[in-house]
């Protein structure tokens, strides 16, 4: 221990290592009956993790044109050795991190952690949010199978619908008019620079935010801490909250190879534009409930398009979404709990239309 | 002042070209009033403009005279009217121009000229002959005012549509008593292979009536000529077949067996000594070549399982998420092989027909060997998964151990 | 620093807050994390060693060999997950096509007699260049380019753009 000794002061001599770890090991989480809800946002992160290795393993192997993808992915798959593990993890991962984002993101809704002053926090957190969510996106057409064709053709054409600038957008998004070697060529190098580059800035400021607010305590514990300063109980981030942690990363970990033994992704068939879609296709379950949405509202409401209206509204949503620490101040103190009613509503909107989607042929 | 200039040349040039209107016009008025008729006396102009003869600016009076711009029915009718064409004068009528080799040139140079020559050796042309009204003239397949070309889908003599037009004669079965001929044809061919293959799979080469029986020249093919038209498609079966023994047993070649207008997919029961097998007909377990069928139909089935079988092991694997693109290909060349045995079952030698399915036994033993490989690998991974699974488990076993023991260090 | 006390050393002295608990459990910890560490880097240290042959894709295949086929003469061959024709002609020429009948899926043979390609379930036919010119085929043969390396003829899909 002596020789690691040695190399921390040798270090911390020329870094100043000791001065940036500091406040980290000051760092304190607070512990009460809604704790467990914290490891959410580090679980989030950990699964990017996984990502990141898993897609640069797979980067290694991945040709990304339209005659050779899928065929990469069956190598890959197929021949690699333990390939078919670094695919299904990179997959299930995929899915994972955006339920983990999700879960975190109405956690922190429903505690209402997105009050002064940490709305940066928030914004930043939404943002994060759709960033996952293009990652999904991008990366499921990458595979060039059938599903993930038909997927991206049905996605971009209805980011198509916004409209004035609808078309623009989709022909940007495709490359061209239509789904094609350009557009996978385009959504590889958002996947694989682009979105990773943003992430990553947006992640750090994020981080850096949660560091500098501290972790926020619901109003209800707030309180009773308050009234019994005795009850206050604060636990150190580093050794005790993050071994916890990393408990559930170990966890999640052997999930999620469990899956890929279990339930492997498939490979499908190749894509083939001149092919009809195949019946009922859908897409990814975190775009199910827009896309349900969507099929449920009529042709025509007063005249003007269903379709355009419905992704109007889901672009409505999402800027209030984002804007909801803006939202409360407005409604003022006595209508909080029609803002909260408004999140849980939003909740179970979406949950219902997911599942409704998912079961519907 | 320019744009008055222009204005008044487009005048001009409107006021010269009104006349042409009104003579379009002129050109129609045997449709004008006709249009107004009920009955058979009715023809709309839709019918004759879209036809192929409207298209090459054919009209009324090509065929029936009289005057076409005279809007008075007696003028309408003077100059040579014919009249309604009688059955009887249909064939010469057509057959003026398109046996009329100078003529069709300048219309289509590759159209065939030889369908009135064909049509008077056929049996329609033959009774016809002979004074008969009921048998089918030009008109009747191909229609009257409203004639498409043959490759238009929508013309009764398309390939897709020929049976329903002769079925429209020879499914009446009053009508074909008159004959003494059946009128069961067209619903034994609708049970075909053949017919699925064109109504249901769109494939425009199957063949329909007219390729067997002929068009204008339509006979029922001799006995003996039967095996010739099949043989133009399914050359190597006929080969084989005569190369065999039943060759000189049935000079009736394939309809023996397969029947003439209900061929029906042969599956492997159709050989062998089962009830309803074609070689029950005539052996039986008696005989050798009854014992040799038996075999055959066993050797074939035997291999279909076993192909069948295979491919199951493959879904399995495929579903458990293996590849299985090596033995895709096995079971292709496998299903190959067992395609060729069946046509060698036309040889009616036993020794002939496992010949093939020998070469085809070792590519689906290959193909059986990757599916089950695929399958202990999916078994490995399976028992593998503990090895991580326990690693992790005792790292988080371990974990909540320490940190017990680190907290109640810390608070003590 | 990190201060340790040691078991038997002043036992009346509290561990402040930041020791350590007990050696072993520490190192049981870290033995286990290892264990994990080593099971996690096991397949991807795998991963990372190419399988072999897998510079050939799909989109290209080894056909033969030069001395292998006479003029005049075809030869089926394995291209991806379907069979493939490669024919060589009277001028020594390579052509190749798919070997997948587009009547109704059968395999095609080359007959040296006609120089066509012959589909034996209903007697279709193509020229060399796969184009259908008599029987039921609906369409054409895919070809494909042949580029012959050294001693080696590769075969290789046409790319769509």
């Amino acid at each position: 221990m002596n020789a690691a000794a040695r190399v921390q002061t040798w270090i911390d001599e020329r870094l100043n290592l000791e001065e940036a770890l500091s406040p980290l090991r000051e760092k304190t989480v607070p512990v009460h009956r809604h704790s467990a809800w914290y490891f959410l946002g580090g679980l989030t992160l950990f699964l990017f993790g996984v990502q990141l290795l898993t897609g640069v393993l797979l980067l290694l192997y991945y040709h990304p044109s339209a005659g050779e993808a899928y065929e990469s992915v069956q190598n890959i798959t197929n021949r690699v050795q333990f390939g078919w593990l670094i695919r299904s993890l990179h997959s299930w991962s995929a899915n994972l991190m955006v339920f983990c984002a999700f879960a975190h993101m109405f956690s922190v809704a429903l505690a209402r952690a997105y009050r002064k002053p940490r709305e940066l926090t928030w914004i930043s957190g939404v943002v994060l949010l759709f960033l996952v969510l293009g990652f999904g996106f991008s990366g499921y057409l990458l595979p060039w199978n059938m599903r993930a064709y038909f997927a991206t053709k049905v996605g971009t054409e209805v980011a198509g619908q916004v409209p004035v600038i609808g078309h623009a957008i989709m022909v940007f998004m495709r490359g061209g008019e239509d789904v094609s070697g350009a557009t996978l060529t385009r959504f590889f190098g958002l996947h694989i620079a682009i979105l990773p580059a943003l992430t990553i800035g947006i992640l750090i400021s994020h981080l850096m935010l949660v560091q500098k607010f501290g972790t926020s305590v619901p109003e209800s514990v707030e309180q009773e801490w308050e009234e019994h300063p005795d009850r206050r109980k604060e636990m150190r981030f580093f050794p005790n909250f993050f071994l916890r942690e990393l408990m559930g990363w170990y966890a999640a970990l052997a999930v999620l190879i469990a899956l890929a033994v279990f339930l492997p992704w498939e490979l499908g068939t190749k894509a083939d534009p001149f092919s009809p879609a195949p019946p009922g296709i859908k897409p990814e379950w975190y775009f199910l409930a827009q896309f349900q949405t969507l099929k449920l509202i009529p042709a025509h409401i007063l005249h003007l398009d269903g379709e355009v209206l419905g992704i109007l509204g889901f672009g409505l949503g999402g800027a209030l979404w984002m804007a909801l620490p803006f939202i409360e101040v407005l409604a003022g103190a006595r209508r909080v709990r029609w803002v909260r009613a408004g999140i849980i509503f939003a909740m179970i909107f979406l949950a219902s239309m997911s599942v409704v989607g998912y079961v519907a042929r | 002042m320019r744009i008055l200039k222009n204005f008044r040349w487009w005048l001009a040039g409107l006021v010269m070209l009104a006349p042409c209107a009104m003579a379009e016009q002129g050109k129609n008025a045997c449709v004008d009033c006709h249009s107004k008729l009920e009955g058979n006396l009715r023809v709309v102009v839709e019918e004759s403009a879209a036809s192929v003869h409207g298209h090459k600016a054919m009209s009324c009076t090509t065929c029936h005279g009289g005057n076409a711009e005279a809007e008075a029915k007696e003028k309408a009718h003077g100059n040579g009217f014919r009249g309604r064409i009688s059955r009887a004068q249909v064939t010469e009528l057509c057959g003026s121009c398109h046996a009329d080799g100078e003529r069709m040139k300048t219309f289509n140079p590759s159209l065939r000229t030889d369908q009135l020559a064909l049509y008077h050796t056929s049996v329609h042309g033959k009774k016809r002959e002979q004074g008969d009204e009921r048998v089918a003239v030009c008109t009747d397949c191909h229609g009257v005012h409203d004639i498409l070309p043959i490759n238009d889908p929508r013309s009764p003599v398309h390939p897709v549509n020929v049976a329903s037009t002769c079925k429209q004669c020879h499914a009446d079965g009053d009508l074909m008593k008159n004959y003494r001929l059946p009128s069961t044809q067209f619903a034994d061919y609708s049970d075909s292979v053949h017919h699925e293959a064109m109504a249901e799979r769109g494939d425009l080469s199957a063949p329909t009536c007219s390729t067997c029986h002929g068009s204008h020249g339509a006979v029922p093919p001799g006995a003996a000529s039967v095996a010739n038209v099949c043989s133009t498609c399914h050359v190597l079966q006929a080969q084989f077949f005569n190369e065999s023994i039943h060759k000189e047993a049935f000079p009736e070649g394939c309809a023996t067996c397969h029947g003439s207008h209900k061929i029906k997919h042969p599956d492997d029961n159709f050989v062998g000594l089962a009830k309803g097998a074609a070689c029950a007909e005539c052996h039986s377990a008696d005989d050798d070549p009854g014992r040799s069928a038996q075999a055959i139909h066993d050797r074939l089935s035997q291999f279909e399982a076993q192909i069948k079988d295979t491919r199951g092991l493959m879904d399995r694997a495929a579903s458990a998420g293996m590849d299985v693109a090596d033995a895709e290909l096995e079971v292709a060349q496998a299903k190959d092989a067992l395609t060729k045995a069946r046509v060698r079952v036309h040889t009616a030698s036993l020794p002939r027909v496992e010949a093939e399915l020998n070469a085809g036994r070792t590519v689906a033993i290959k193909a059986h060997n990757t599916a089950e490989e695929a399958l202990r690998e999916r078994t490995r991974r399976r028992k593998e998964l503990l090895i991580p699974v326990t690693a992790f488990l005792a790292v988080v076993i371990s974990l909540g151990a320490y940190i017990r023991e680190l907290e109640r260090k810390q608070s003590d | 620093m990190v201060t340790r006390a040691l078991p038997g050393e002043c036992p009346l002295e509290k561990p402040n807050a930041a020791s350590l608990p007990r050696r072993t459990a520490l190192r049981f910890l870290l033995g286990t994390v290892v264990g994990s560490v080593a099971a996690l880097m096991y397949p991807v240290l795998r991963y990372l060693v190419p399988p072999p042959e897998s510079g050939m894709s799909a989109s290209e295949a080894l056909a033969g060999r030069i001395d292998e086929l006479r003029p005049n003469s075809g030869k089926t061959f394995r291209f991806g997950s379907r069979p493939a024709l490669l024919v060589r002609l009277a001028s020594g020429e390579y052509r190749s096509t798919s070997a997948v009948c587009t009547h109704l899926g059968c395999t095609v043979q080359y007959r040296p007699e006609t120089s066509q390609i012959w589909c034996a379930c209903h007697n279709g036919c193509y020229d060399l260049n796969g184009k259908n010119v008599s029987g039921p085929p609906p369409r054409a043969l895919d070809t494909y380019e042949v580029n012959v390396r050294g001693q080696e003829i590769y075969v290789i899909r046409k790319q769509a753009a």
